[in-house]
């Protein structure tokens, strides 16, 4: 099961990586998001995979009967999502606020923090 | 020594340092006045270090010191013998002289008090880098006095060429006092000590160790630099920016001599080799030349006094690496008569300056009618620096002399060269001297009257030790010269010469030098027109040359900035992808850590049914045609995520993902659908293929590293813990919530006031609009339709 999922994971990175060395904010925009899944996905896989028993202990006991999926991940899981959620909200609107500045959605034409040509520094003392 | 002693001059050492911390203060309430209290401190370590004039003239050395780093083996340790105690005499007295100088000459200055403080911190680093003995507290003392100087002579820093002198004499002292750091290295590594004492106690095992060269090279680099030799003579002259206080401190008495002081103690060690009897004569006898002859073309008093004193350091160098004991002798008596009178020269000169308004000879002219006290120091001064009798100068050029003419062809040379050097000298000297003060009366921008008492005490009292020095001559080589020449040697010497002139070569020789100086200081408006000429004929010097490199070195850094940060967020992108990609399989392969091939569990039909969902989402996200198609395919692959989650018993992730994947799509298409972005992806194939191999590249990495981590047996130890424990402990049933909300809260928190300020961010972008006037014209070109 982990090999497949393995996989999976792979294809999830080499998309977003993809979009990400794009030169198009939108599409890396994209690449964030699809990239936050990934690592989630890598998260879940190496806690192992157990299928369809949630890790909730039953009413009548202190401990789960028997095997359940492994809680650990899944906790971290969740936080990862919420946070790379609101880090996603961040950049749209930053992307957002950068095209109505700048005009443009291409990186290349981003250059307020390093201009192209930029002058020498003064040569003086 | 006792041991309150030891105490005692632990806290001389430092006295600099408090008094510069005073001084400020002390000039807030006192004003210039305050230069009567400030000379107490100096004069106290002064007196304190005559205490131990005895001793050493009886041959004692003073050590003490406290352990510093103590695991690092490095003490704060001092050594006095008759060098360092020389040395340290001659600071804290012309120091005591300076700071009087200094109330006087800088009276009613608005940064007085920061021109006593940073002086006396320089006297302070001085004083800590003659006393020395561990090579790391010798090592900070010098670059301490770097930096102090660099304070110094950028004093006046509203100036540029105040600024750049004093960088410039930063630059290179700082870049020698790397060397020198360098050479210290090589020398404890080369003889396993790291202080003077025991390596001065080590002999012979220096010059035979194989590092020796090394050594000697990056030694020579702190010193020759410090000293102003050729061709690092540069900084020397510019750096008479500084007041005139610090010229006649600084680039007299002291901080030049720190070079020479470095040579003459390295001597009994690092001396008598060949390679040491090369270089310094020959990089000395070439600075006591140019020295001479540049100063020749000058016509400011402060520079011509520069370049001798470029020239006496010169003549220093080339007299201690010569090898002879009588050589050494005379360098030591030309040193401390070089700091009485080339620090009386100064003072003068400044004098003048600040009461004729100008120091340019060329406008000097019968003054010293009007200054006679200045006059009758500036004559004594020169009378020493022209080696006439009855004067320690004198005494000083018949041991030259004396030291040099040894017959051999080395010694011939070196005869002529300091004949010329020392005759031009005496032109000069008298040129200061003598020449403002006699001839016609000019018209200076003020009118000139005598100074006040804090300018001509320091004068006259170093001109008149000069004088005192020659005449009781037996008292200060018993005292000085002698235990100094001693600790340079590296065995008892005693010096004997007196004011009595003896018939002989040195006598002779003097005389030619006098009819050379006269000559030169009759002629000297013809040899200052022709130095320029041939000055101009050459057009470039180490002086141009530093403005180039440091022009030079701005470039370089520009272009290397462009190179590595270009502006191109694709390009930085790439780079590193790339190193991720070499990241993950460089060690994997080098290591044999590649995963083995797996055996395909059987996945159930709607398992590879959501998968495949998750791919085709993947897919349509790259290949969309416009975006909304590709917000929309990005929804996709995120609920076929929240379905795995689901299935593989995570139903609270699945839930949150759910939520969040319908959040962030409904999100992008309000948002992206007011942009009017081009929708298809504009890379040119080639740059489609780099990518899409590197991010090929990438993500098999990142599998093939998710695939040997699962073939690692797992330890549940933490997952166990927490089953076991959440109902039990916390009385929680949902384990993943009692982690979040229990076990875990505060991280919790952390990602709740992440998620804060990501949305306080967010409310601050949105609320701050391009406002300025100055941005309107740029944002007029987009086109949003968001506005609304």
């Amino acid at each position: 099961m982990e090999p497949i999922f393995a996989v999976t994971v792979a294809v999830f990175f080499a998309t977003s990586i993809y979009l990400l060395l794009s030169k198009h904010i939108i599409r890396i925009l994209l690449g964030v998001a699809i990239f936050g899944n990934a690592v989630n996905l890598t998260i879940f896989t190496a806690g192992r995979l157990m299928r369809e028993v949630p890790p909730i202990i039953p009413v009548d006991l202190d401990m789960p009967a028997g095997a359940t999926a492994n809680p650990l991940p899944q906790a971290l899981i969740l936080t990862a999502i919420v946070i790379s959620f609101s880090f996603f909200a961040f950049l749209l609107v930053l992307a957002f606020r950068s095209y109505q500045e700048l005009g443009t959605d291409d990186t290349d034409g981003m250059r307020v923090a390093e201009p192209e040509g930029e002058e020498l520094p003064p040569l003086g003392y | 020594m006792a041991a309150d002693s030891q105490w005692l001059t632990f806290l001389v050492l430092f006295l600099p340092f408090f008094a510069a911390a005073a001084a400020p203060l002390l000039t807030r309430s006192f004003g210039h006045k305050a230069a009567w209290i400030l000379a107490v401190f100096p004069a106290f370590i002064f007196l304190h270090f005559i205490g131990f004039a005895a001793p050493v003239a009886n041959g004692e050395t003073i050590s003490g010191g406290y352990s510093w780093i103590e695991s690092l083996d490095v003490d704060f340790s001092w050594y006095l013998d008759g060098l360092s105690l020389t040395f340290a005499l001659l600071i804290s007295g012309i120091g005591t002289l300076i700071v009087l100088y200094s109330g006087g000459y800088l009276k009613g200055h608005a940064q007085q008090g920061r021109f006593f403080s940073f002086i006396l911190m320089f006297m302070g680093a001085m004083q800590g880098l003659v006393v020395a003995d561990s090579f790391l507290t010798l090592f900070v003392f010098w670059e301490l006095t770097s930096i102090a100087s660099f304070l110094l002579i950028g004093f006046d820093h509203s100036r540029e060429a105040a600024r750049r002198a004093a960088l410039q004499a930063l630059i290179v002292t700082g870049a020698g006092g790397l060397s020198l750091l360098a050479g210290l290295l090589v020398i404890a590594q080369a003889t396993g000590v790291n202080s003077l004492s025991a390596l001065l106690a080590e002999g012979e095992g220096l010059r035979e160790a194989p590092l020796y060269f090394a050594a000697l090279l990056l030694v020579l680099g702190g010193a020759f630099t410090k000293s102003a030799q050729f061709p690092f003579h540069f900084w020397l002259p510019n750096a008479m920016e500084a007041p005139t206080p610090v010229s006649a401190y600084l680039h007299s008495a002291t901080m030049v001599k720190a070079g020479v002081y470095l040579l003459m103690r390295l001597n009994p060690v690092m001396g008598e080799t060949f390679a040491w009897e090369t270089i310094l004569p020959l990089f000395g006898g070439t600075t006591l030349i140019v020295g001479t002859l540049l100063g020749l073309r000058q016509t400011d008093l402060k520079l011509m006094l520069a370049y001798t004193t470029v020239a006496s350091l010169g003549l220093l160098v080339m007299l201690t690496g010569f090898g002879s004991h009588l050589a050494v002798e005379a360098a030591v008596l030309y040193l401390v008569a070089h700091s009485l009178f080339k620090g009386a020269l100064f003072m003068v000169a400044g004098c003048i300056d600040h009461e004729t308004g100008t120091r340019d000879l060329t406008r000097l002219g019968g003054i010293g009618r009007a200054m006679p006290i200045t006059f009758a120091a500036a004559l004594l001064a020169a009378f020493s620096m022209g080696g006439l009798p009855p004067f320690f100068g004198f005494l000083a050029k018949e041991e030259i002399y004396a030291g040099l003419a040894t017959g051999s062809f080395w010694g011939v040379l070196l005869t002529l060269v300091a004949i010329i050097g020392n005759g031009l000298m005496f032109a000069i000297g008298f040129a200061v001297g003598l020449k403002p003060f006699i001839g016609a009366a000019s018209d200076t921008p003020k009118h000139p009257h005598e100074g006040p008492i804090l300018l001509w005490l320091g004068p006259v009292i170093l001109a008149t030790t000069g004088l005192l020095a020659a005449l009781f001559s037996s008292l200060s080589h018993h005292f000085v010269s002698s235990p100094m020449a001693s600790a340079v040697v590296g065995e008892p010497v005693e010096i004997s010469i007196s004011i009595v002139p003896h018939v002989g070569l040195p006598l002779l020789l003097s005389l030619v030098t006098i009819a050379l100086g006269i000559f030169v200081y009759l002629t000297l408006e013809r040899g200052r027109a022709s130095m320029a000429t041939v000055l101009a004929a050459i057009g470039w010097g180490p002086d141009r040359g530093f403005d180039q490199f440091v022009r030079g070195v701005i470039r370089i850094s520009a272009v290397v900035t462009g190179i590595v940060q270009n502006g191109r967020l694709d390009i930085y992108m790439t780079v590193t992808f790339i190193i991720l990609a070499a990241a993950l399989f460089v060690p994997m392969i080098g290591f044999g850590e590649l995963p083995s091939v797996p055996a395909i569990a059987a996945l159930s039909f709607h398992e590879w049914a959501i998968l495949v969902i998750a791919f085709i989402g993947l897919g349509a996200v790259v290949y969309a045609r416009d975006r909304l198609t590709a917000i929309v395919s990005l929804g996709i692959q995120g609920f076929a995520v929240a379905l795995l989650f689901m299935l593989f018993g995570a139903a609270d992730l699945s839930f949150t993902q759910f939520m969040v994947e319908t959040l962030s799509v409904v999100i992008l298409a309000l948002v992206m659908t007011r942009l009017r972005l081009s929708p298809a992806d504009h890379r040119p194939t080639g740059q489609k293929l780099l990518d899409f191999s590197i991010a090929s590249v990438c993500g098999a990495g990142l599998g093939l590293l998710l695939m040997r981590v699962v073939e690692v047996p797992f330890d549940p130890t933490l997952s166990t813990f927490f089953a076991e424990n959440s109902r039990v402990i916390a009385h929680g049933r949902n384990i993943v919530n009692v982690i979040i909300v229990d076990f875990r809260g505060l991280d919790t928190l952390g990602e709740i006031a992440v998620v804060m300020i990501a949305g306080l961010a967010i409310l601050a972008l949105v609320r701050v609009r391009a406002g300025k006037p100055g941005n309107a014209t740029k944002t007029k070109t987009v086109e949003t339709g968001g506005e609304a």
